[in-house]
C-alpha cells in the first residue's frame, strides 16, 4: 500500500539528494526497503550497514515498519568526536 | 548531562562544575582538531549534528556509563559548526570517589559518542577539496 512520508537527509545524504527534506510516496514496507529505493534515486553508494535510521525522532532498526505520515531521518555513517 | 554547543568549549569551566567533596578523582578527555587525516592535510573541520537525537543518545550513553561504573558526575559537551585546527570538538568529564571508575567511565562515554551520536564531520583540505569522514565516497575526496 502506498504511503506518504517525510524524509530528512543529513550530511552526505543531503548533498546527494540536493535537498534536506522531501515528501516521498512509497510502497516500501520497512526502513531498509525505503533506503534501497532512495539510494537508487539519489545515486548514493553507502552500504546500509554503516548507516542509521530514525523514525519520528526514535532510533530504530532497519527492519522497522513504515507507516503513512512517518518522519524518517536517514543518517550516513556518523563521525562524532 | 549531555550538551550540544556552537560556541567554543571551555574545559576549565566545565571541569569546575564537577567539583564535589566526595570526589577523589577526575578524568577528562578533550577531542581536538588535528591537521592531518589519512595522509591529507586538513585546514578545518565542519561538524553537523542532528541535535534532538544527539542529546537523547548522549544522555543514554551517560546513563549507561553511570550504571556500569559508580561515578558521581559524568558530563559530555560536543560542538558543531566550523572548527579550526587545535580547537576542542568534544569534552568528557567524570568525577568519582576513585580513579579507576573515572577513567573507565570517561573512556566508555567518548568511545560510544563517536559511534552512536548523529554527528558528521566534513574535512576541508589544504588543496581545496573536502570530504565527509567515514563515508565510502570520502576516499574520492571530491
Amino acid at each position: 500500500m502506498s504511503k506518504t512520508i517525510e524524509v530528512r537527509y543529513f550530511a552526505l545524504f543531503r548533498e546527494n539528494a540536493g535537498v534536506d527534506r522531501e515528501s516521498v510516496t512509497s510502497d516500501a514496507a520497512t526502513a531498509s526497503e525505503l533506503f534501497a529505493e532512495l539510494r537508487d534515486r539519489h545515486g548514493s553508494t553507502e552500504p546500509l550497514g554503516h548507516c542509521k535510521v530514525a523514525i519520528n525522532d526514535e532510533m530504530v532498526g532497519w527492519d522497522a515498519p513504515i507507516q503513512d505520515g512517518d518522519s524518517i531521518l536517514l543518517f550516513p555513517p556518523v563521525a562524532g568526536g | 548531562m549531555m550538551k550540544m554547543v556552537t560556541d567554543p568549549i571551555q574545559p576549565e569551566e566545565l571541569r569546575r562544575a564537577l567539583i564535589d567533596p566526595a570526589a577523589g578523582a577526575y578524568a577528562g578527555f578533550e577531542g581536538w582538531i588535528r591537521n592531518r587525516n589519512e595522509g591529507h592535510e586538513v585546514l578545518r573541520l565542519e561538524y553537523e549534528a542532528y541535535e534532538p537525537l544527539a542529546l537523547k543518545e548522549g544522555e543514554k550513553i551517560i546513563a549507561e556509563a553511570r550504571a556500569k561504573y559508580p561515578v558521581l558526575h559524568a558530563h559530555c559537551v560536543h560542538r558543531s559548526g566550523m572548527l579550526e585546527i587545535g580547537e576542542c570538538a568534544v569534552w568528557v568529564g567524570v568525577a568519582s570517589a576513585h580513579r579507576d571508575e573515572a577513567f573507565l567511565a570517561c573512556r566508555y562515554i567518548i568511545d560510544q559518542v563517536k559511534v552512536r551520536l548523529p554527528i558528521w564531520k566534513k574535512e576541508h583540505y589544504t588543496d581545496g577539496h573536502s570530504g565527509w569522514v567515514n563515508c565510502e565516497r570520502c576516499a574520492a575526496h571530491g
